[in-house]
């Protein structure tokens, strides 16, 4: 299976593409068989995309970028938060591409930003955008702020680890052609001493 | 093989010195460089259709019989003839009486033009680009072809007992080439009637409309009007040329850098590698024009973009002159080692002939 993640992130190193990696990563340990995985910087090429705009023809390097992300399974897409939304180098990518080549793709929405004030992005900018073009977005959408990437990683809070791995198994489930597996109806009791012994361990 | 120009009619500022033409300047521009068109040897001279500023030419038979009339052997065109929003009977009356005053040295391509409002200014629907474009065609096709319409579709009130007048000239259609720079449709609508493919091929890496010749002479085969390479395929370009390659490129440059389409986007080298612009020499235009040979297939008809960017006059008609100069060369390689069984581009003539040629011999028609 071929996985790619875009990553839009500006500076190096970047938490954007951290992120992106992580997911990546997290995506494809819930995948059988071997997946190809390729995260794309769209800051190598910027000027492309520009470029694009103003002739209405990729460049050699941007076209096959724009061929890898339309023929993938599966795609992470990772933006910045700028002005309270996607960039404008992440969206004009995605300008470029025909409106109808990711109908039907599962794809994994993500943002970094400062604060976790703008966690909200991802539902208000980035799932509408992926809606419109049909695309098949994984319900978990992962939010990394600054402060995300010191917390402590246990199963209890729910930080970024245990955020990114239910994405990825998300993903990884859409890419599989997999309906959710949770199981409804009765309620599972836990024997006290089992939690008990669950929060020493950690 | 005809060689010839086509202008798309913008009034663009001169960047290098900041003058823009009058629309008369710019109208009288266009007749000047027909007529050294056919000074220099071309073949073809195609204009634009617009409604809407910076653009002028928004008559183009009134254009055209004009350079008919000073004219004696150019081919007078479209590039393109909207097929969307006019009326399809107003251009196949306007036409016919082209070809009249013309004596034949008409054709004319069909395109779906570049301005959304235009549309709606001439009470038409965008979304409904390609149903215009195959209706009214398909009622073009009619008018010409039947002395007596009866008519009834989707886009234009119906006709009963119609004849368009005057009739077309010796009772023949005027050719028709059908333009697109990325709609497979239009490739199999040409393919279906027989007609010409024009590919745009100026603005788009040429692998774009290598897919779309490829797609319009297969479908021409499979309509069974010939073999693949007996399809009528028509290409742009567009070139700036001194005797020298270097100062081609300084004199061009800023016209480059401003020009409406691709200006402040791509170097002109990036541009010149992906697209068919060529920038240099007489030798350096040559090697390119082959070029698409090698791409397409052997084809029948190349216009070029001359009047671009907002290049004076002058500078336009020394362009052709240097055209003129290359044009023995062009169509010596252009026909080397092309099969006898490639066609030339239909003129009137040869379109007479081969209606006598079917009425007198129906078998073969």
């Amino acid at each position: 299976m071929k996985l790619v993640a875009v990553s839009a992130g500006l500076s190096s190193p970047s938490s954007t593409r951290l992120l992106a990696d992580r997911l990546a990563e997290a995506t494809r340990a819930g995948l059988d068989g071997d997946v190809e995985v390729r995260v794309v910087e769209l800051r190598d090429l910027a000027v492309d995309i520009a470029n694009n705009m103003v002739t209405g023809f990729p460049s050699a390097a941007l076209r096959e970028v724009i061929d890898a992300v339309t023929e993938a399974d599966g795609i992470i897409a990772v933006t910045p938060v700028f002005t309270a939304s996607y960039s404008g180098l992440f969206k004009s990518f995605f300008d470029v591409i025909e409106n109808t080549a990711l109908t039907g793709k599962p794809v994994l929405i993500a943002a970094t930003g400062g604060t976790a004030r703008h966690s909200l992005v991802l539902e208000h900018a980035l799932r509408p955008m992926f809606a419109y073009l049909r695309a098949i977005v994984a319900p978990t959408a992962v939010y990394a702020a600054s402060e995300d990437w010191g917390g402590s990683g246990d199963a209890i809070t729910d930080t970024l680890p245990s955020r990114i791995e239910r994405a990825g198994r998300d993903l990884a489930g859409l890419m599989s052609g997999l309906s959710g597996t949770a199981k409804r109806g009765e309620d599972e009791v836990v024997p006290f001493a089992e939690q008990l012994a669950a929060l020493r361990k950690s | 093989m005809q060689f010839g120009i086509f202008t798309v009619g913008d009034v663009t500022p001169d960047p290098t010195t900041g003058r823009e033409p009058t629309e008369n300047e710019r109208i009288k521009a266009m007749t000047a460089i027909a007529l050294k068109a056919e000074e220099v040897g071309l073949d073809v001279f195609a204009t634009g259709e617009h409604h809407n500023p910076p653009f002028v030419p928004s008559s183009p038979t009134t254009m055209l019989g004009w350079i008919a009339a000073k004219t004696e052997k150019l081919i007078l065109s479209t590039s393109t003839t909207l097929i969307t929003t006019n009326d399809p009977v107003k251009i196949a009356e306007d036409f016919a009486m082209l070809q009249h005053l013309a004596d034949g040295r008409v054709d004319l391509m069909m395109g779906r033009g570049n301005t959304g409002p235009v549309y709606p200014w001439f009470g038409k629907d965008i979304r409904q680009g390609i149903p215009l474009a195959i209706e009214n065609y398909a009622l073009l096709h009619k008018l010409w072809r039947e002395d007596v319409v009866d008519w009834e579709g989707r886009f234009r009130t119906p006709l009963q007992g119609f004849t368009s007048t005057p009739r077309p000239l010796d009772g023949v259609a005027p050719f028709v080439w059908h333009g697109s720079i990325r709609s497979p449709e239009i490739a199999e609508q040409a393919a279906y009637y027989g007609d010409g493919f024009f590919a745009n091929n100026i603005f788009w890496p040429r692998d774009h409309f290598k897919r779309l010749i490829d797609l319009y002479r297969e479908r021409f085969a499979f309509y069974g009007h010939g073999t693949p390479d007996q399809a009528i395929v028509g290409a742009g370009g567009q070139f700036f040329m001194r005797k020298n390659s270097q100062d081609a490129v300084r004199e061009f440059r800023p016209y480059f850098d401003n020009a409406p389409v691709y200006g402040h986007g791509p170097s002109m080298e990036e541009f010149t590698r992906e697209t068919p612009l060529v920038v240099g020499s007489p030798q350096e235009v040559i090697e390119k024009t082959l070029s698409y040979r090698q791409t397409y297939g052997d084809y029948q008809r190349q216009l070029f973009l001359v009047d671009h960017a907002g290049l004076p006059l002058k500078t336009v008609l020394e362009q052709l002159d240097l055209l003129g100069e290359i044009l023995p060369t062009l169509r010596a390689e252009f026909a080397k080692g092309r099969p006898d069984t490639v066609p030339d581009a239909p003129t009137h003539a040869a379109l007479v002939a081969k209606r006598d040629a079917d009425l007198t011999d129906p078998v073969s028609a």
